[in-house]
């Protein structure tokens, strides 16, 4: 569909080149240089939080002497009676809430967008591509007077409200681009046998949208999981606290010398993330390839 | 993005004027289409427009959650203008994104081009490149970044290795910029991914006609590769431009929620939040977040007017 003589991308065959040349070894050399300086603070982090917290810091050597579980068992004690599960737990509900009601709202939206003819929709469509570039210092201010008066600060629902009514517009502007390039039959099909919207959205568009949703599913899960500042602002009871906030006040409650708990409780609060990179990298990269979504 | 790269064949029939029953309303479809939009119309009244329309409002008013707002016309933007840690928060902000920006980009795009050139295990690099900017962002790699740069810590000893004078970059005003520039540039993956899907769609035969005709590799670079990526270079200018004004949970961590040392990483978004939310200043902070709304709406102008200059669609000049 996009191929024309002149935007031809590459062949694949064109690039693959037999046979072993020096210049091979020399790129791989630089590429793999250029990664190790980029994953060593990874490659610290992970190996720092096992060995005991005294040797952290002012030692050059990246592998423990010797391996201590120490750090985990106290990042795991949790902070003031709070068990770091129930951190867990509340930063788990919030992304797996922030999931459903992303992909249920912005996949009715994009529906509206990409497959209904009705007036305004180019208007709408042209504004919820300039929200893309709100930032969101914009509306914070008077959003947390409002959840505040209605008795809604220390509670998930601000948190989560806005996933359920498609403030992420990138989400739907990638889910558009991806029903816009579906045929047109589809629908006039589906219409001959007497299917309304709902029975197209819900039978027809919403099956094959998947690999949309599976990307919207994934990217809205991480960014929730590591979201801070709407926690920071609307959690004030450490039991609600999620992952992020709890870090940070392990952070600042013990001492400066025990790196090795709060880099192990750092890494705890990742290991969902580096789960989600391992299995579903494809989608996250070609995500990021395609539609320009960020990290 | 892939509007831009995907162009579409041009069809081959003259288009069929329309049937004539598109002219008319079709009622079901409206109203379908408003069912359908509902989500997203309700979220935009209630969470953007009517919030952003308060905001201004408050921006005129003197605020503090607990009395009614107080109209005090330009007098919070009149402070705003003689308040020092507002013009030093200006100041690190756009350290921030003058420097951090290109120096982001710069790596991105050199590691795209060193990656387009692969011989194989592309897919593995450019995966493993990714990840800080999966996790970059988070309050763990900003726990990670403080132990890194604090004194004694691996950055310290590396330097020490070196020569130079012991400390850590944590503590001192002087530093703190650089490290969270390199904080910023650590996680260069995502735009690099999509400078390295762009450059995958440069057709070969130009480059193979270049060749032809002689021009060496910087001249390609110059005059194909350049120019060719220009809509990609635009799109992730823009946007780490207008992620850059926002970044806060970095310099909040490692400035342990003070915008210290001496406000060194007092950042726009970090003086904003102290102001609304720990001095509960909304109407003073009202006025700077739509300050910060029109700077950012500005440079996006810029930035589409700019692009005529020098963004080159191309494709098709030949057709």
């Amino acid at each position: 569909m996009t191929a024309t003589t002149t935007t031809n991308p590459r062949p694949p065959a064109a690039r693959r080149r037999k046979g072993f040349r020096p210049r091979d070894l020399l790129f791989h050399g630089a590429v793999i240089a250029i990664l190790l300086v980029i994953l060593y603070p990874v490659a610290w982090m992970l190996l720092s939080t096992l060995k005991p917290s005294a040797q952290i810091l002012g030692n050059a050597d990246l592998l423990p002497s010797e391996v201590t579980l120490d750090n985990y068992v106290t990042a795991l004690g949790g902070i003031g009676g709070v068990s770091f599960w129930t951190f867990f737990q509340n930063s788990a509900i919030l992304a797996v809430g922030s999931v459903v009601g992303t992909v249920l709202s912005s996949a009715i939206s994009a529906y509206a967008f990409a497959r209904i003819e009705f007036p305004g929709r180019r208007l709408f469509f042209g504004i919820m591509i300039g929200t893309l570039l709100l930032p969101f210092h914009a509306v914070i201010i008077p959003q947390y007077i409002v959840f505040n008066q209605l008795g809604m600060v220390n509670t998930f629902t601000p948190l989560l409200i806005g996933k359920f009514l498609a403030t992420e517009a990138f989400f739907i502007f990638l889910m558009v681009q991806f029903l816009r390039g579906l045929p047109r039959e589809l629908d006039e099909a589906a219409r001959i046998d007497g299917a309304g919207h709902v029975r197209i959205f819900g039978s027809v568009m919403l099956p094959l949208l998947k690999p949309a949703l599976v990307t919207t599913s994934i990217f809205a899960f991480i960014w929730t999981w590591n979201d801070f500042f709407g926690p920071l602002l609307y959690l004030k009871d450490p039991e609600l606290f999620t992952l992020p906030i709890a870090l940070r006040l392990f952070v600042d409650q013990s001492s400066s010398s025990n790196y090795g708990a709060q880099m192990a409780m750092a890494v705890l609060a990742l290991v969902p993330v580096f789960v989600f990179f391992l299995v579903f990298q494809r989608y996250l990269v070609d995500g990021v390839a395609t539609q320009g979504l960020k990290g | 993005m892939s509007r831009v790269l995907e162009r579409p064949v041009a069809p081959a029939l003259p288009p069929t004027p329309p049937p004539r029953r598109r002219r008319r309303r079709n009622w079901s479809d409206i109203r379908a289409g408003y069912a359908f939009l509902t989500p997203w119309l309700l979220g935009f009244v209630l969470l953007t427009a009517g919030p952003m329309i308060a905001s201004l409002y408050l921006a005129f008013t003197d605020y503090n959650l607990f009395a009614p707002p107080q109209w005090v016309g330009l007098d919070n933007f009149t402070r705003l203008l003689s308040d020092p840690d507002f013009l030093q928060a200006w100041k690190v902000t756009a350290a921030y994104v003058l420097v951090g920006t290109p120096v982001k980009l710069a790596a991105a795009f050199g590691v795209a081009l060193l990656l387009d050139k692969a011989t194989g295990g592309s897919g593995f690099y450019r995966s493993a490149f990714y990840l800080p900017s999966l996790v970059g962002a988070s309050v763990s790699i900003a726990v990670i970044w403080k132990a890194m740069f604090i004194d004694d810590g691996p950055i310290d000893g590396l330097q020490q290795f070196f020569g130079a004078a012991p400390g850590g970059w944590v503590g001192d005003p002087e530093r703190t910029m650089p490290m969270l520039v390199l904080l910023s540039a650590w996680q260069f993956g995502a735009p690099m991914v999509i400078f390295l899907a762009g450059l995958k769609q440069v057709p070969r035969e130009l480059y193979e006609a270049a060749e032809v005709d002689g021009a060496k590799a910087r001249h390609k670079f110059r005059h194909i590769t350049v120019p060719m990526l220009s809509p990609v270079i635009f799109f992730n200018l823009l946007l780490e431009t207008i992620n850059a004004f926002q970044v806060f949970a970095s310099a909040f961590i490692i400035s342990g929620g003070t915008g210290g040392p001496a406000r060194s990483t007092l950042f726009y978004t970090l003086y904003l939040y102290f102001r609304g939310f720990r001095d509960f200043q909304m109407g003073y902070a009202s006025a700077m977040a739509w300050i910060l709304v029109l700077v950012i709406a500005f440079i996006t102008v810029i930035f589409f007017r700019s692009s005529k200059l020098w963004v080159h669609y191309g494709g098709d000049e030949g057709r």
